[in-house]
């Protein structure tokens, strides 16, 4: 891949990108071209269509997909500028193939108002490195006893259609069916963190044959079910939408499989690293594997996996939470939550899921773009890369090998469990409505706030 | 062996080595000059975040008899958080040269955090960690276990394993850093391991431990155990719902007069109380089982100091019979472990 010569160049007409012999998909090998915010043309018309002057990518090799979309990030920012702010982990998600990323509630002030929602969208559009959609508390201040004004926050500029407590449950059964009841006038979206609070109060990890080794308080695996129970059954109740966040357990995958059966408006969302780890490295004692909802069992992880590539569960969602570093340096018990995961999901996917069968690179598309998309309403992104599409993609060297090292990462937080591990896939580059943020495997540069747009949804507008 | 962490990670073999140098450590606490200098000149720092007044002074007294330097560090308060992170503290142990840390923590898993830190050099030793392990406690109790059996067949302690006992474990073993270590080091030294208490203070996952387990503390004496060890409860327990009531809990679970009278009507004489102390009297062990001939309570204490001893001199020393070292089954000429002045002969 070659960089553009007009790449970084302030010419006064945005560049087009000739991309050339890209693997569609994974499929049929095509040439792209990306102009005005757009894919202008496919195939023999992007190469007889592109300007004298278009950059040339030489994509041999590379498979174009939808830019990825996250519906589950913690950007820290309000609040914890220490641990990331909305630049950095906007430029970690470019650098791991994003390009819209949901900044989850819990900061400090929550965004439980059209004015913090309003703070966080701005920040995202000032950084530019992908479209940042906040998520909106469900309750006032994360504290599950108000409902928090979901109104505001969705006719607010920042056009929230995700609302989630993400880190803590709405327990109350109440409070969670007005919520439920209540999106569906501006078809938002309950993201439930499943895990009922009693079941689990002082729990360090799964409760199983590790814990009762390690004598660490169990989270049991009946403290996420038995939500996800109770909120499907309330969601077909009031005929609205819900979505179960970081999805851990075998047993959460039969009950979603039996709402979907019966044809309740549930999506589901699986982390990379409960795609792949398990409470066996727990072991350790080291925090870096402490996370919530904690690492399962083998037999979980390959139930989490079935269930992402038969459909079960609907997308993969980084939950990327960087802590600042002496979060981590510490007893276990004492630690926080959380892992980073906006720089390595792509591969640890593509590790987990395709590299065994379960997916293919359409597949892999419908989980990361298609399908979150099609969840946070946004109408243009996770799009299919054809002609008149907006130019939201990323190319992707499925063939090369990496080895993970935290501290080169673009994200604040090192608390990467993949520390280490040799991966495959890498990204190589990312357009974000057209602009490439990353090339060459490098951030490039983020997108001018001036660059054009496709008049679609209006908060992606400027 | 450069940490002393949990029992589980203890070898056959590095267990008996360290109950056999317990052994000529008791010998040296039955001379008049109870002191040796295999530590002159190195430091030890008993690192307590949790009192324990008897652990405590039991690494103290094992440290000083090895003629190290003891250095006491309580920290304060229950909060952890509130004071100086353990990596901090570590790293200004460190600075201070110490050779080896006794380790008393609060959280499950800290002494382990503490020796793969890297923030730290010292041998590292587990005084008791959360729920999870005490692994000097059980180094005693197995060293408690053999010598009674020594005494009955009248043959020497040192060089004998558990093979053949019969150690029944009663109580919260949820909680129990003690019920923990010893399942791991009894198994491993060949004792068959039982398991009573009530089901919601037995963890979940204790399937797949090597150990029969039992709900009902008189079936399990039924299977003729050789020893009965009886787990401390905590009186806190009883607030988050484990059991109805501490009455109802002694009853079912206490080792009354009632079950002191049993042992005797089994005709299992030789069979010994353990417990790791402090005793709640009247709640999970009776007065008179505990003051009864049967009881070792204070042979443990007294057998604590031997084995911390022993834990000590073999990190600080190098042992050159330690089987984590790749060439150690080689020498077959290794020099004593011990060269103490004045040396009983």
């Amino acid at each position: 891949m070659t960089t553009p010569s007009t790449a970084g160049t302030t010419s006064t007409t945005p560049p087009a990108y000739l991309i050339r012999g890209a693997s569609i998909l994974g499929f049929d090998v095509q040439d792209l071209l990306l102009r005005d915010g757009v894919i202008a043309a496919v195939g023999h018309a992007a190469t007889a269509e592109a300007p004298a002057d278009a950059a040339i990518i030489d994509a041999a090799g590379l498979i174009a997909l939808p830019g990825m979309v996250d519906l589950h990030t913690h950007l820290r920012e309000p609040g914890r500028e220490d641990a990331e702010t909305v630049e950095t982990g906007s430029r970690a998600a470019a650098l791991g193939g994003f390009t819209a990323v949901h900044a989850m509630a819990n900061s400090s002030p929550v965004a439980d108002t059209a004015g913090v929602v309003e703070q966080v969208y701005s920040l995202g559009l000032a950084s530019g490195w992908v479209e940042v959609r906040p998520v909106g508390a469900v309750t006032v201040g994360l504290g599950g006893e108000r409902l928090a004004e979901l109104g505001a926050m969705a006719e607010s500029r920042a056009a929230v259609r995700v609302f989630s407590d993400d880190g803590i449950c709405v327990s109350d059964p109440v409070l969670m069916r007005r919520a439920l009841e209540y999106v569906k006038a501006f078809d938002g979206v309950i993201a439930q963190h499943a895990q009922e609070p009693r079941l689990t109060e002082g729990a360090q990890m799964n409760e199983g044959e590790v814990s009762a080794v390690l004598g660490l308080t169990g989270w049991p695996a009946v403290a996420e079910e038995s939500i996800i129970a109770r909120d499907v059954l309330l969601a077909q109740h009031v005929g609205s939408r819900l979505h179960v966040c970081h999805v851990s357990t075998a047993g959460s995958v039969e009950i979603i499989r039996w709402a979907k059966a019966r044809g309740i408006d549930v999506t589901a969302e699986v982390t990379p690293h409960h795609l792949l780890l398990t409470d066996e490295l727990v072991r350790s004692y080291d925090p870096v594997y402490k996370v919530n909802p904690p690492l399962r069992t083998a037999d979980d992880v390959h139930a989490l996996r079935a269930a992402l590539a038969d459909g079960t569960i609907d997308v993969v969602g980084t939950d990327h939470a960087p802590h600042p570093s002496e979060h981590k340096e510490c007893e276990w018990a004492q630690a926080a939550m959380g892992m980073t995961g906006l720089e390595t999901a792509l591969s640890v996917v593509q590790y987990t899921m395709v590299e065994t069968g379960l997916l293919d690179w359409e597949g892999f598309a419908r989980v990361t773009a298609v399908a979150p998309a099609a969840i946070g309403r946004l109408g243009h992104q996770g799009r299919p890369i054809a002609a008149g599409e907006p130019a939201h993609l990323i190319l992707v060297d499925p063939a090369a090998r990496w080895t993970v090292d935290p501290s080169t990462m673009a994200t604040k937080g090192r608390n990467s469990p993949f520390r280490g591990l040799e991966l495959p896939g890498r990204v190589r580059a990312t357009f974000y409505g057209g602009h490439p943020t990353v090339l060459d495997g490098r951030l490039a540069s983020p997108r001018p706030a001036s660059a054009p747009t496709t008049d679609e949804a209006p908060a992606w507008n400027m | 062996m450069k940490h002393l962490l949990s029992t589980q990670d203890l070898s056959a073999r590095n267990a008996l080595r360290l109950l056999d140098v317990a052994e000529e450590m008791a010998a040296v606490g039955e001379r008049e000059i109870k002191k040796l200098p295999a530590l002159r000149g190195r430091t030890v720092v008993n690192l307590f975040y949790e009192d324990s007044t008897r652990t405590r002074i039991s690494f103290e007294a094992a440290a000083k008899r090895l003629s190290a330097d003891v250095i006491n560090f309580a920290v304060k308060g229950s909060s952890v958080s509130k004071g100086e992170s353990l990596k901090d503290t570590a790293q200004t142990l460190e600075a201070m040269s110490a050779d080896a840390v006794v380790i008393r923590h609060p959280a499950s898993g800290a002494p382990a955090r503490l020796a793969a830190s890297g923030w730290i050099d010292a041998a590292v030793v587990n005084a008791g960690d959360g729920t999870h392990e005490h692994p000097t406690q059980a180094l005693l109790d197995a060293f408690t276990l053999r010598r009674h059996r020594a005494r009955l067949g009248g043959l020497p302690s040192a060089g004998s394993t558990l093979a053949g006992l019969k150690v029944l474990i009663v109580g919260d073993v949820l909680h129990s850093r003690v019920a923990r270590s010893n399942v791991w080091l009894l198994t491993t030294l060949g004792a068959e391991v039982l398991l009573a208490g009530p089901p919601t203070l037995l963890p979940v996952g204790i399937g797949s431990w090597p150990c029969t387990v039992f709900y009902n503390l008189d079936d399990a004496l039924a299977q003729r155990p050789d020893a009965v060890m009886m787990l401390r409860l905590q009186a806190e327990r009883m607030n988050a719902a484990f059991f109805p009531s501490t009455r109802e809990y002694s009853r079912r679970w206490g080792f009354d007069d009632g079950r002191l009278a049993l042992l005797d009507t089994m005709g299992l004489d030789d069979t010994v109380i353990m417990h790791p102390g402090p005793m709640n009297r009247g709640l999970e062990i009776s007065a008179a089982a505990a003051d009864s001939p049967r009881s070792t309570v204070l042979a443990q204490v007294r057998n604590g100091v031997s084995v911390r001893m022993a834990a000590l001199y073999l990190l600080l020393s190098g042992d050159p019979r330690d089987d984590d070292e790749p060439d150690a089954h080689d020498r077959t000429d290794s020099p004593p472990i011990l060269i103490p002045e004045g040396r009983a002969s």
